[in-house]
């Protein structure tokens, strides 16, 4: 059902004006309780009705979006509405590219497909990137079956192929959906950014396109959403730094406070070795499994903070102890961000890492507090 | 990605190529490189490379392929050793 279109009031001439001059009139896409997304462009008449089509270009306000969600700021909320959209003046002959509905991924899309005709069939992944959103099979199978039959795809175009990414091959088993809706899946590029190739190349991937990449860049952009997951269990940790910090035979507030910044700058350099430096520096690092990388780095900067207060003593090497265990653990846990690391691999690792971190953990707890009391 | 190598001798991948149709799905979808099609067969060329994703198996059209499939974050993992392999785990 097209949505009936009205014109707007033309300008009443000379009337009085008071205050600053009124704003455009509204625009004849706004409904009653509806909000325009600002990356969407006007919308197409096809034959299942309005299909908004998308700006191809980034606004101030998409790159606010992505350094918020990179920041991990109201992540899990940064989406699109799914269903289908147009890039360009898509008609029955276009592409249908498919993706997730968190925004990241939607826009990543939108904008690489500057002057290329096409559909973007968007699926509900409950706000989830392609990959994340595949093992979850909430990019899946029966989500795109779906989608694809609840906005009539085979009434808007007249081929029968669907454009979906590679990384979406662990949710979505491409025969399943010819069976149950008549479309083909093709597997196109990894990444957006080779789609347009892609396309012009009679959709042909080329190797590289099918082969994952982990660049400097693409690890850094992760490191602060590794960061903010950090925060609640940093707090309570530093309650804890404080209850341990109160212990011993005397108490002072002087004491007190020392410690706890001692062993919080501990806590921190352990944090920044793990989650900042073994994500930077990840192959340059000796060893595969992460939590000896994250135990080397823990140890140069556990190392940095307990030799800068000066003497090497008992508290000096339960920062050391301490920064090597939070780092080991917090890079074993980056291992859920890297494209390579097998589970099989990790939950191994994790066998020996844990009773490692644990026992070091535990010896810095004796050294640090023991230590009062038999001094 | 040949510049990340992650632990070898781990992953649950198996290919049984009696069943193999040769119809090229698992090299074309694994973003590894795991799989290569010899002749009229897929043959694993690069077995310590494999993520454990699950896209070959998942698309192989005659089931010929196994691997458990899973996510290779430490707190998921912790979460099943807490709770059991078949529980409901919240996310990582």
């Amino acid at each position: 059902m097209p949505l009936p279109m009205f014109q707007p009031e033309p300008e009443p001439a000379g009337a009085p004006c008071c205050g600053s001059p009124p704003g455009p009139p509204a625009s004849p896409d706004e409904r009653p309780g509806y909000r325009l997304c600002g990356f969407v462009e006007r919308f197409l008449q096809t034959p299942e009705g309005m299909v908004p089509q998308v700006k191809t270009r980034f606004r101030l306000s998409d790159w606010l979006g992505v350094a918020r969600a990179r920041l991990g700021i109201r992540r899990d909320r940064y989406r699109v509405a799914p269903g289908l959209y147009a890039a360009g003046t898509a008609g029955a002959e276009s592409p249908v590219l498919v993706t997730a509905n968190y925004k990241l991924s939607f826009d990543a899309l939108r904008k690489e497909l500057a002057g290329v005709d096409a559909w973007i069939l968007v699926l509900d992944t409950r706000g989830v990137n392609v990959w994340c959103a595949a093992g979850k099979k909430t990019f899946g199978t029966d989500e795109l079956i779906r989608r694809v039959n609840g906005v009539g795809l085979a009434r808007i175009v007249s081929h029968r192929e669907l454009i979906l990414p590679q990384l979406g091959a662990s949710g979505v088993a491409g025969r399943l959906v010819r069976q149950a809706c008549g479309f083909t899946v093709v597997w196109g590029p990894i990444r957006a950014r080779d789609v347009r190739r892609f396309l012009a190349s009679g959709k042909q991937a080329l190797p590289e396109m099918r082969e994952l990449s982990f660049s400097f860049g693409e690890r850094l952009v992760l490191i602060p959403v590794e960061l903010s997951l950090l925060i609640t269990p940093s707090l309570w940790i530093v309650f804890a730094i404080i209850a341990l910090a109160a212990l011993g035979p005397q108490f002072s507030w002087g004491q007190l406070l020392q410690r706890t910044v001692a062993m919080s700058m501990a806590y921190v350099a352990g944090i920044v070795s793990g989650a900042v430096a073994v994500p930077a520096f990840l192959p340059w690092l000796p060893w595969r499994s992460f939590y000896l990388k994250g135990g080397l780095t823990g140890l140069i900067g556990g190392l940095a903070v307990a030799l800068g207060r000066g003497a090497m003593d008992r508290t000096g090497l339960a920062m050391v102890l301490v920064g090597m265990a939070v780092s080991s653990y917090a890079a074993m846990n980056f291992t859920g961000a890297t494209p390579y690391a097998s589970p099989s691999g990790v939950e191994k690792e994790m066998r020996r890492g844990i009773p490692l971190q644990l026992a070091s953990l535990a010896a810095a707890v004796v050294l640090w507090v023991g230590g009062r009391f038999w001094a | 990605m040949k510049e990340f190598r992650y632990l070898p001798g781990v992953t649950t991948l198996a290919l049984q190529e009696a069943l193999c149709v040769g119809c090229g799905a698992c090299a074309e979808v694994c973003p590894h490189q795991v799989f290569a099609i010899r002749e009229t067969k897929a043959a694993i060329i690069d077995l310590d490379g494999c993520m454990e994703c699950g896209a070959c198996a998942l698309n192989c059209p005659v089931a010929a392929i196994t691997v458990s499939p899973g996510v290779g974050c430490a707190s998921y993992i912790i979460q099943t050793w807490i709770k059991g392999k078949g529980a409901v785990i919240e996310c990582c």
